[in-house]
This record gives C-alpha cells, sequence and structure tokens, in this order.
C-alpha cells in the first residue's frame, strides 16, 4: 500500500468535510435572504421527505442521491448563480463540490447552517402541500417525471381551465384533462347528445343520447376523476356573457365551429389576458396554434377577417374523420399542460398545420401585427361594443343561419 | 378548402417570378379558386394567408415576394370546424 492509499484511508468524515468545505464558496443565511428576490435559484439536497417538512421559499427539491441525474434538467445553465442548502449544512458542501467539480457548475454555493440556522434567524419557511396518498398514487406517472413533479402536479390542481364546446375536440381534452387532475374544468356547450355525434366525441356515450352534453361530460369526467369540479355552462356563448363566462380561468381550449364565436373569444380572451389553445379540424387536416396575449400574436394578427360566409367552411355539416378531433383535441390538451406547468416550447407564434392522410405536420411562422385591430391596443382600451365584431358581422350571421 | 378548385389535389404546381404571379397562374389553371384568393381590387384577400416557405408573405414583400425554384407557397384559408 502506498503512503497517499493509506492517507486516504485513514481520513476521517470530519477531516472530509473540512477539505470539502475549503474548496467550495459558502454562503451565509443572511445574504442568501437578500438575494431571494433577485432570482437566485435555491436548490435542496435534501430528502424529499424533508423537504415536505418546509423548506426556503421557491427551492427545488433535488436529493443528494438523484443530483447528478436530475440536476441538469432543472438547472441547465451551467453559469446560473446557485446556491444549495441541506439541514445543516454538511451534505449541501458535498453536494456543491459534485456540482463545481464533476459537473462544471461555475457559480455554486453552499449555505453555512442549513435550514436549521435560517430558522434560528427566523427568515421565512415555505411549507409545501402535500398530495394525499391516494393522490399520489393517482398521478404517480407524473411525479416520475422531472419537468412536472409535485410541483408540477400541484398546479395542475389549482388550475382552471375552460373548455369551449364538449364535442369533437372538447371531448379527448377534457377527458384527458381530468386525468392529468386539471383541478377545475369549465364546459361551454348548449348542445345536446346526438347519435351522429358518437363518431368522434368519446366523452358521451350511447346510453346519454338526448342529454345535455355539458351533463354528460361531467359523469365521464367524474367517473374517471372524482377530483375534478366541473362548471357547466349549457349556453351558446355570445357577447353579452363572454367576460363573464371566461374571466377567472387559466387557460381557454378553443374547438368552436364558426368564426364569429373565434373572433369574439380572441378579443375578449385579449381583453382579460387569458391564453387560448386553439385548434380547428376539416376532413382530414388539423389546425392547431397558441394564442398567449400581448406576448405572442392574437387570431386577429393570424386572420385579419373570416371568410365570407358562402366562402366559410365552418358552416353547415362537414364531414371529419371522426379520429382528427382526438388527435387535435390531445395536442391542445398537451399545450394546457406546458401552459399551466410552465414547461417547453409552447405554439406560440406557430401555426401547425397536421395531414392526416399524408402523415405529415406543417409548421408556418405567425408574427404579432403592428396593425392588428386589436391586440395592437391596450387591453383596458378595447371597449365592449368591439367584442367579437368585424365587418360585415351581421350579414355573415345572416348567411350562414 | 382550396383543394376541391383545383381538382381534388393537394399539391399543384405554378410558374412566376413573384408570388402574386404564381398565384395569378394558379387562378388561370383552376378558375374556381380566382375569387377565393383575391378581391374584386386584385389584392389578396384578409382571410387568406400565403406562406413562402415558412413565412408569411405579407411580412415579406406581399404579392411582389421573388420566388425562385423549388420554393414552397402555403396557401391557407381560415377554416373554423371544431365543436359539433
Amino acid at each position: 500500500m502506498s503512503t497517499s492509499e493509506a492517507e486516504r484511508t485513514r481520513t476521517s468524515g470530519a477531516e472530509l468535510l473540512r477539505r470539502v468545505k475549503s474548496q467550495i464558496d459558502e454562503v451565509d443565511p443572511s445574504e442568501v435572504n437578500e438575494l431571494l428576490e433577485e432570482g437566485v435559484t435555491l436548490v435542496d439536497v435534501r430528502g424529499s421527505e424533508e423537504f415536505a417538512t418546509g423548506h426556503l421559499p421557491g427551492a427545488k427539491s433535488v436529493p443528494r442521491g438523484h443530483l447528478e441525474s436530475r440536476i441538469d434538467m432543472l438547472v441547465p445553465d451551467r453559469s446560473a448563480d446557485l446556491i444549495l442548502y441541506c439541514e445543516s449544512g454538511n451534505r449541501s458542501a458535498y453536494a456543491a463540490r459534485t456540482l463545481k467539480d464533476d459537473l462544471g457548475y461555475e457559480h455554486v454555493r453552499s449555505m453555512t447552517g442549513g435550514i436549521t440556522l435560517w430558522k434560528d434567524r427566523g427568515y421565512a419557511v415555505e411549507l409545501p402541500r402535500t398530495l394525499s396518498g391516494e393522490q399520489r398514487e393517482r398521478y404517480s406517472r407524473h411525479l416520475l417525471i422531472p419537468e412536472i413533479g409535485v410541483e408540477g402536479q400541484q398546479k395542475l390542481l389549482d388550475a382552471k381551465v375552460l373548455l369551449l364546446g364538449a364535442g369533437g375536440l372538447g371531448s379527448p381534452t377534457a377527458l384527458y384533462l381530468a386525468a392529468a387532475g386539471v383541478g377545475t374544468l369549465g364546459i361551454v356547450d348548449n348542445d345536446d347528445v346526438d347519435l351522429s355525434n358518437l363518431q368522434r366525441q368519446v366523452i358521451h356515450s350511447t346510453q346519454r343520447i338526448g342529454i345535455p352534453k355539458v351533463d354528460s361530460a361531467e359523469e365521464s369526467i367524474h367517473a374517471l376523476n372524482p377530483d375534478v369540479q366541473v362548471r357547466k355552462y349549457p349556453v351558446r356563448i355570445d357577447a353579452s356573457n363572454i367576460v363573464e363566462i371566461i374571466e377567472g380561468y387559466d387557460v381557454i381550449v378553443d374547438g368552436v365551429d364558426n368564426f364569429p364565436t373565434r373572433y369574439l373569444l380572441n378579443d375578449a380572451s385579449v381583453r382579460l389576458k387569458i391564453p387560448v389553445v386553439s385548434a380547428s379540424i376539416l376532413g382530414f387536416d388539423g389546425q392547431l396554434s397558441v394564442f398567449k396575449p400581448y406576448e405572442g400574436p392574437c387570431y386577429r394578427c393570424l386572420f385579419r377577417e373570416p371568410p365570407p360566409a358562402e366562402l366559410a367552411p365552418s358552416c353547415g355539416a362537414n364531414g371529419v374523420l371522426g379520429v382528427l378531433p382526438g388527435t387535435m383535441g390531445l395536442l391542445q390538451a398537451t399545450e394546457v399542460i406546458k401552459l399551466i406547468v410552465g414547461i417547453g416550447e409552447p405554439a406560440i407564434g406557430r401555426l401547425l398545420l397536421y395531414d392526416a392522410l399524408a402523415a405529415t405536420v406543417t409548421e408556418v411562422k405567425v408574427k404579432r401585427d403592428p396593425e392588428c385591430p386589436i391586440c395592437s391596443r391596450e387591453p383596458e382600451e378595447i371597449s365592449d361594443e368591439e367584442l367579437g365584431v368585424f365587418p360585415d358581422y351581421e350579414a355573415f350571421c345572416a348567411a350562414a343561419g | 378548402m382550396l383543394r376541391a378548385s383545383v381538382g381534388g389535389e393537394k399539391e399543384v404546381a405554378g410558374t412566376g417570378a413573384n408570388v402574386g404571379e404564381v398565384l395569378r397562374d394558379l387562378a388561370t389553371n383552376h378558375p374556381a379558386t380566382e375569387p377565393q384568393l383575391f378581391s374584386a381590387d386584385g389584392e389578396l384577400n384578409r382571410y387568406v394567408n400565403v406562406y413562402l416557405n415558412d413565412e408569411d408573405v405579407r411580412v415579406l414583400d406581399g404579392l411582389d415576394t421573388a420566388v425562385k425554384d423549388g420554393d414552397v407557397l402555403v396557401i391557407l384559408p381560415a377554416m373554423a370546424g371544431g365543436a359539433r
């Protein structure tokens, strides 16, 4: 045995800790408290049970045992200002050395004294709300993806999503959002279930032909996930009720079948700054885009005016492949979840064109129109009278019947 | 939506030095597309978007945007099918 190996085997835990601490940067809780507002990234390296008993405000949980495999996902930027902490400041010291020496993070510090000293100094501690045992099991496949995890699941449970229409697009969207644990689902639809709906509207059933779609949808949603609160609006949306209905929702899913309502929804959602996940379908073709007011274009930036009624493909009964609203509705559900949890690249400023027959997706860019009659103005400048108005509105509706 | 006007084809070939000429060529060969593409004053209708590759020609030079061999124009009329 060589001398150095002999020394290494004799190194005590305490000596190793001293050596590690001399190799990393430490930071005092008082400085961390001041940095909180400046957007420093806090990482709690304790176990998830310890994290659940309370943590620093805004801290991310990366247990030390998962550090190497998960940190990339949560903090991809190697130059980010990172502060690690644990219970007393020892485990975070080891973790800091790993991030610095093995993974190349340039600005890593370990908080001295850990959360124990932090609490002694009287700084704020955030208590995470916990999921029930049943919820942990129901959403376990979400909890296993770091991009969602407990935090993301909690956001989903807190979210309120409004579905315009419980038809072709609304059916799959509602089912999957309910399954995903979106806490509140509003459904606007004044139709009854019809036999001809069942070729694609999978939230309804043969037994429920003739009953209101909102009731039928609620039954399926509750059968799938009783956690979800359903708010029913068995009305036709128009200029007199739209603001009242959509206010307070986090995301709106647009699956409406006519242009006047699409423009109305666009204008009202811009005014209230609510993102709209929009899709439309015809035959074998689907379109999808996310309209996030003031961050990306709105529907009027994409199409300033609807086509005249005789050319409007929405008027009258049109054929559609039954699977297509499923495909497009689930793309919508995916975008909704991304917006709520705050992950990925939502389709803002992009229009996806899906051609089912060719099995191709084409993407075109949609830019904000600096002369857009709606979103080029401040939300408070958009008056009630303007919502959903476009040239020849009256003629359009008359012709469309 | 325009497919019915070009005999059900998904892709048609057209010629011209700029976007306007290609669309005019399309309208000449398939007259049914003419009123869908152009307004009475010869401008592109506001409810039809034309993309050169993936860029809206309105943010380029509109109908005057130059095209070259192999470029793809996507003609996209607004559509609203969905709920029912």
